[in-house]
């Protein structure tokens, strides 16, 4: 029993567990047994989850003659090989989409972290006339639902002829209204002496905001910006319809050619959907902290 | 211009006042500042919704430039009598109905079990979240090889178990649900991840004291977690409904819709409307529906999230 502890992490990241023996602590009481379903079941939860991404894995790894026997000789196969990973990266089609999604992506996050920033800083900042109606404006916007204006929105990237092009997945997306307020709420906490300082020196509002506020913001910046970076790399709805032309497909629209183009090469399939979801893994492991961080604050669900 | 004030919003200090007379602060920087962020929101927020409202009332066609000749509201009384339109507003509403409670249930008790145990969160995060931040397309060709007819790894389970092989995605009856099954493996993380976190700001005495009264931990679950959770949960059910009533990117991926009509969603029907059909007008008719639909639960849970940032 000594070693039964109930952590609370603060953070929501380390989950560094408090001593085992913490004298008085009282919490000596957790039964055993309970210690071991919750482990149990977790795993079981765990195991169940990683299993479909685990499955993609092996299956991208056998030949595409092997994958179209079936999971029994998939899972017996004891030749792996890279050949589909080869394939593909050979054949040039996903070096297009990751450029292409890598392009839109970053070319969002830019935009919609200066202009969000911008206006987030006005709402925390300034007094003017309209402010209520700008705030209002805002609440609205967040609770818009983008995915049902694709007609619209497609007709007038048609007007302004942007359709197969790159700004017509960017632009569409830089207003991300939930920037703004994120930004707004960040703001609001920051002290203000220096900013008050400066004013009295003579600095512009653009100088305060651009020499000041941003330099003080990083874990905000990041925050909106791997949220937006995400949240670009995996919209399907804008870019399936706005790009057409191959060689402009982003990830989620390549891919989503791969199963009728592809056919009974199953084995490239899964390799393609590992290759396509790869990069937002690796930003997964190298920013952990920020995006587990970002997403629940955020409270924005796809 | 002379008469305009701009000073500090939270301390109204005599310093504040006193700048806010400068000769900077009168040029009115802030529609300078909010200018880029407003444009791109008309363009491509208030824009678009005008358009829609308006092309509702038209018979838009994607073939012809213009709205085309007034319908008055003859999209609607189409598409509220036609019976695709219906059936793909019930297919949304049932794959709401599959995905909300598990979604829901089934987070909130990996986030409270994985937030007993001392160590390898991380694991369980990483198990559990991962997926939520991958591409659905990865997600839609994952999940059809797993439901592959006979041959796919579901089969195989299903055989070793004595079962008979469903073709899940082929069969009317199942597709909408093997769409949801893969949708809660999709988007849990997420729900895991906000449960989480209010989790870890509920104070560890509460659960000392608790323990100190003798209450188990199935006690200390239901009579201290499931209440101190329950904005948390509101909050994730108002999220699940909008999240599934926009439904597109599985159902589009993995069924196209099908067989026949059976997994048809608002939105896939709607971009079917407008880009198979070309019936901009008819389509805007629909999109309406469904926005005001999303609007109502987007504006309760604005509001809910007002009352609870006061209430804090």
């Amino acid at each position: 029993m000594s070693t039964t502890t109930l952590a609370t992490t603060t953070s929501g990241i380390s989950a560094a567990a408090p001593p085992a023996r913490r004298s008085g602590s009282g919490l000596q009481t957790e039964p055993r047994a309970f210690k071991i379903v919750t482990r149990v079941v977790l795993t079981i939860f765990a195991v169940l989850w990683l299993l479909p991404t685990l499955w993609a894995i092996r299956t991208s790894l056998v030949s595409n003659a092997t994958a179209s026997l079936g999971a029994e000789a998939v899972l017996k196969d004891t030749n792996p090989t890279l050949h589909s990973y080869s394939v593909l990266l050979q054949s040039g089609d996903i070096w297009n989409w990751y450029v292409a999604s890598a392009v839109t992506s970053v070319l969002t996050v830019v935009l919609t972290v200066l202009f969000a920033s911008m206006a987030g800083y006005v709402l925390s900042r300034m007094r003017f006339r309209g402010r209520w109606l700008v705030f209002m404006l805002v609440v609205l916007g967040i609770m818009v639902p983008t995915q049902v204006l694709i007609v619209p929105i497609f007709r007038e990237l048609s007007a302004m002829h942007l359709l197969n092009t790159y700004w017509s997945v960017i632009l569409p997306q830089v207003p991300a209204v939930v920037a703004v307020f994120i930004f707004k709420q960040f703001f609001d906490g920051l002290p203000k002496e220096m900013e008050e300082a400066a004013r009295i020196d003579g600095a512009g509002p653009w100088r305060i905001y651009r020499s000041i506020v941003m330099p003080m913001s990083t874990p905000v910046i990041s925050a909106v910006g791997i949220l937006t970076f995400v949240s670009v790399w995996n919209n399907l709805i804008l870019p399936l319809y706005t790009l057409t032309n191959p060689k402009l497909m982003t990830i989620p629209v390549g891919l989503a050619t791969v199963q009728g183009s592809y056919g009974q090469r199953l084995a490239d399939i899964q390799a393609s959907a590992i290759l396509g979801a790869l990069p937002l893994v690796i930003l997964y492991f190298f920013f952990q902290r920020r995006i587990v961080e970002g997403f629940a604050g955020s409270g924005v669900k796809g | 211009m002379a008469t305009q004030t701009l000073s500090e919003t939270r301390p109204r200090t005599a310093q504040a006042k006193a700048g806010s007379s400068g000769p900077h602060w009168r040029r009115h920087p802030a529609w300078w500042f909010l200018a880029p962020f407003a444009i791109m929101y008309l363009l491509f927020l208030i824009g678009p919704t005008l358009y829609m409202l308006v092309a509702s009332f038209f018979n838009t066609s994607l073939v012809h430039d213009g709205l085309g000749s007034f319908a008055g509201l003859s999209n609607y009384a189409e598409m509220l009598g036609r019976a695709d339109f219906q059936s793909a507003m019930w297919h949304t509403l049932l794959f709401t109905i599959l995905t909300v409670p598990p979604l829901t249930i089934l987070a909130f008790v990996l986030a409270v079990l994985a937030n007993r145990i001392p160590r390898g969160q991380v694991f369980f995060r990483l198990a559990f979240f991962l997926p939520f931040i991958l591409p659905s397309a990865s997600i839609a060709l994952i999940w059809v090889f797993i439901y592959t007819p006979d041959t796919g790894l579901l089969a195989m389970v299903q055989g070793w178990l004595g079962m008979k092989p469903t073709a899940v995605l082929a069969d009317p009856t199942w597709a909408m649900w093997g769409g949801a099954a893969a949708t809660v493996w999709w988007t849990i993380g997420f729900n895991f991840i906000l449960y989480l976190a209010a989790l870890q700001d509920i104070p560890r005495e509460l659960y000392e004291s608790a323990a100190i009264d003798g209450a188990t931990p199935w006690q200390q679950i239901r009579h201290l977690t499931i209440p101190l959770l329950g904005s948390t949960t509101t909050l994730v059910i108002l999220l699940q409904i909008i999240a599934s009533l926009k439904i597109f990117d599985q159902i589009y991926l993995m069924t196209a819709g099908g067989p026949g009509q059976s997994t048809q969603v608002a939105l896939t029907f709607i971009t079917g409307e407008g880009f198979t059909s070309n019936r901009i007008g008819a389509a805007s008719a629909a999109s309406v529906l469904l926005f005001i639909a999303i609007m109502i639960i987007a504006a309760a849970r604005q509001g809910l999230s007002q009352i609870q940032n006061a209430r804090s």
